[in-house]
């Protein structure tokens, strides 16, 4: 007999109404089954994440693009592990256990990964949260193998403004052996905050949950909450999210370019980078109010109109923009930056399907996996997603410089055709559970969600760091110790989204 | 025509920010007699993330560009907590931050000062009343000067960072 495809044991569950994709409840039987077809099939696994009573995990089938969510009890605390065929899920049930104390059975690593024994609770989000250890757990490594090996811990206070996060790494010489990361210190206990607010009330903590994504996560969560009340945003406000996303886009991929300069010596590539995304900030906040956009898109719309001439101050914006980009592109290919650019973070397209990575970093290798192309308010432009082979930064760097392009073109699009109309509607107090995805500038983001007459009973945002991180692990085996801080920022590793 | 690469990138002045060149001397003059009176060196920085969503570092990191041109006003960043005479904090104050923030405090050389950068780092901006925080830089190591926003814009961190200097003149 041949054991069951993934497709079957979906057809044989219970679908519990979850928009816009149906969530199916699992036995465990069933479960394990699933793990087994997962050992076959190509599903990547996006998300993992739980609930007092159950754990769901989010699955995406890329060439069909199909979403699968998946969802199993919790028997005697414990579910089966994911992680022994999907290792990307290896941080989310570390994290499951921290937050809900559910048990991932039979998983390889079982340490913690938020909770480093300082808040004044363990278990925060289950039923009954305990009081805390007495005695605070130093996060422990594996000890080094073999001989010769030197032991370089990194951070959390490291480089010169980087985010919190812990690097471990064995050097054998100035070479990498293996790294290893620890995270957890941005953590602000998002969802905690989350539990029992409106989802307009809630938009606030997205919108501060990753800062280089907010409106991205913004428009995801928007996009489940609308979602799983059955409504839709008006027509004008679809349009400004989508120009909205593309600022954001365009500002962080520049971001991107500036850092890089600053990392690598580049002042020309630096000074370029910058002074255009100064320029984009402050256009944003002539016409949003906000440099980097936070609080514009929520829940029903977007908060605000566009400032009356806001319109006229993007287009200017964009003529401007457009000039810097030859000499963004040139300044690139300048040969002292090149060459050190060329090769750096190589990222396998293997490596990027396995661990499900997804934004430029997935492109850059191959994977063309674009969020944006889930998103049906996208159909009326033209459009396609950048792919390049080779998987090192410069091919991660054509795929940012096209989008940008692209992007100007959307933009350009749009906002000399937004819809009239009003830009929010009231969301009702209802009840339901919905899925919203959007494509950040580092990847794609989803949000799950469950609203209980109008407040949120469980949420959970799913960062592409989940990915980015596990797949930084094996990017730096075999990289030169100096080469860490551009590798963190060649494949975009942010912390504050993936801690929560 | 093509602009060559080494031209930097056309920036607009913003009309709301007085970034004209009378001020920006001005403002020189008054920040190098300050500094040299206190210190007689420039004002090393060094940044702390105590759990921030990377906005405030965005717009920290607009200060090195073309516009803002930190290292003029003779305020720089540094790598260590050990080279540094302000601790620059963003970040609601997570408890899992405060061990190593605390460190750092310790490391740094008197006489030193703290900057709480941007709303979360002044009182735990939204955060406040989390398990995981604990709502403010100052509930960790004292602070000498608070920089509101979400997230301050670089011409307020600016200004809040010569504030400091000035304030510390004799």
């Amino acid at each position: 007999m041949t054991p069951p495809t993934i497709a079957t044991i979906l057809a044989a569950s219970q679908a519990e109404p979850c928009r816009p994709w149906p969530r199916h409840r699992l036995p465990h039987t069933a479960w394990r089954a699933l793990i087994d077809a997962l050992r076959h099939e190509p599903h990547r696994l996006l998300a993992l994440w739980a609930d007092t009573i159950e754990v769901h995990a989010l699955l995406l089938h890329d060439p069909g693009l199909g979403v699968v969510a998946v969802s199993t009890a919790i028997e005697v605390g414990a579910y089966p592990a994911l992680s022994a065929v999907r290792p990307a899920a290896e941080p989310f049930e570390r994290m499951i256990r921290d937050l809900w104390g559910h048990h991932a059975a039979d998983a390889p690593d079982e340490r913690p990964w938020l909770d480093h024994g300082q808040w004044p609770v363990t278990l925060p989000l289950s039923p009954r949260p305990g009081s805390a250890p007495i005695e605070p757990d130093p996060p422990s490594f594996p000890t080094a193998e073999g001989d010769h090996a030197t032991r370089l811990p990194i951070g959390p206070v490291a480089g010169l403004i980087t985010d919190a996060a812990h690097l471990r790494l064995t050097l054998s010489g100035t070479a990498i052996r293996s790294a290893e990361a620890h995270l957890g210190y941005a953590h602000k206990g998002t969802l905690a905050l989350m539990r029992g607010k409106s989802p307009r009330a809630a938009a606030r903590f997205i919108a501060r949950l990753s800062g280089d994504a907010t409106v991205a996560h913004s428009l995801a969560f928007a996009r489940a909450s609308e979602a799983a009340l059955e409504t839709e945003a008006p027509p004008r406000a679809q349009a400004l999210r989508l120009l909205l996303a593309e600022w954001e886009r365009m500002s962080v991929h520049l971001g991107h370019f500036a850092d890089l300069g600053a990392l690598a010596g580049a002042a020309g590539l630096h000074r370029i980078a910058e002074g255009a995304r100064e320029n984009l900030a402050r256009a944003a906040e002539a016409a949003f109010g906000h440099r980097l956009l936070m609080d514009v898109v929520v829940p029903g719309g977007v908060s605000h109109d566009i400032a009356p001439d806001g319109q006229v101050v993007l287009r200017a914006a964009l003529t401007a923009f457009v000039e810097t980009l030859p000499p963004l592109a040139a300044a690139l290919e300048h040969p002292p930056l090149a060459s050190r650019l060329s090769g750096l973070a190589p990222v396998p397209l293997a490596l990027a399907n396995r661990l499900g990575a997804g934004g430029v970093v997935g492109r850059g290798s191959g994977r063309a996996f674009d969020a944006r192309a889930l998103d049906e308010a996208h159909g009326g432009i033209e459009w396609e997603a950048e792919t390049q082979r080779q998987g090192d930064e410069t091919a991660r760097n054509l795929v940012r410089l096209r989008e940008i392009a692209a992007s100007i073109g959307i933009i350009d699009r749009l906002s000399g055709f937004l819809p009239d109309g009003p830009v929010a509607v009231t969301l009702p107090a209802g009840s339901g559970e919905g899925i919203g995805c959007a494509e950040g500038p580092h990847g794609d983001i989803w949000h799950w969600l469950r609203l209980d007459h109008g407040h949120i009973a469980a949420a959970f945002p799913r960062d592409p760091a989940w990915a980015l991180w596990p797949l930084a692990e094996h990017v730096m085996a075999g990289a030169a110790v100096e080469d860490v801080a551009l590798i963190r920022c060649s494949l975009g590793l942010t912390v504050s989204g993936m801690d929560l | 025509m093509r602009r060559p690469a080494w031209l930097p990138a056309r920036v607009t002045p913003d009309p709301d920010v007085p970034v004209d060149g009378d001020t920006v001397n001005a403002l020189m003059a008054r920040l190098d007699a300050a500094a040299q009176t206190r210190l007689g060196r420039s004002l090393a920085l060094r940044h702390i993330d105590a759990g921030s969503c990377g906005g405030c570092e965005r717009e920290m990191r607009a200060l090195s560009g073309p516009l803002y041109q930190l290292e003029r006003f003779g305020l720089r960043f540094v790598e260590s907590p050990r080279h540094a005479d302000v601790l620059v904090v963003t970040g609601p104050m997570t408890r899992n931050m405060r061990l190593a923030l605390e460190q750092a405090w310790d490391a740094t050389p008197d006489p030193k000062w703290v900057v709480a950068l941007g709303d979360c780092a002044v009182d735990g901006g939204v955060f406040k009343g989390s398990y995981a925080v604990l709502g403010g830089t100052g509930n960790a190591v004292p602070i000498d000067l608070t920089i509101a926003g979400c997230p301050p814009s670089p011409a307020r961190i600016l200004a809040g960072l010569r504030a400091l200097l000035e304030a510390n003149a004799p």
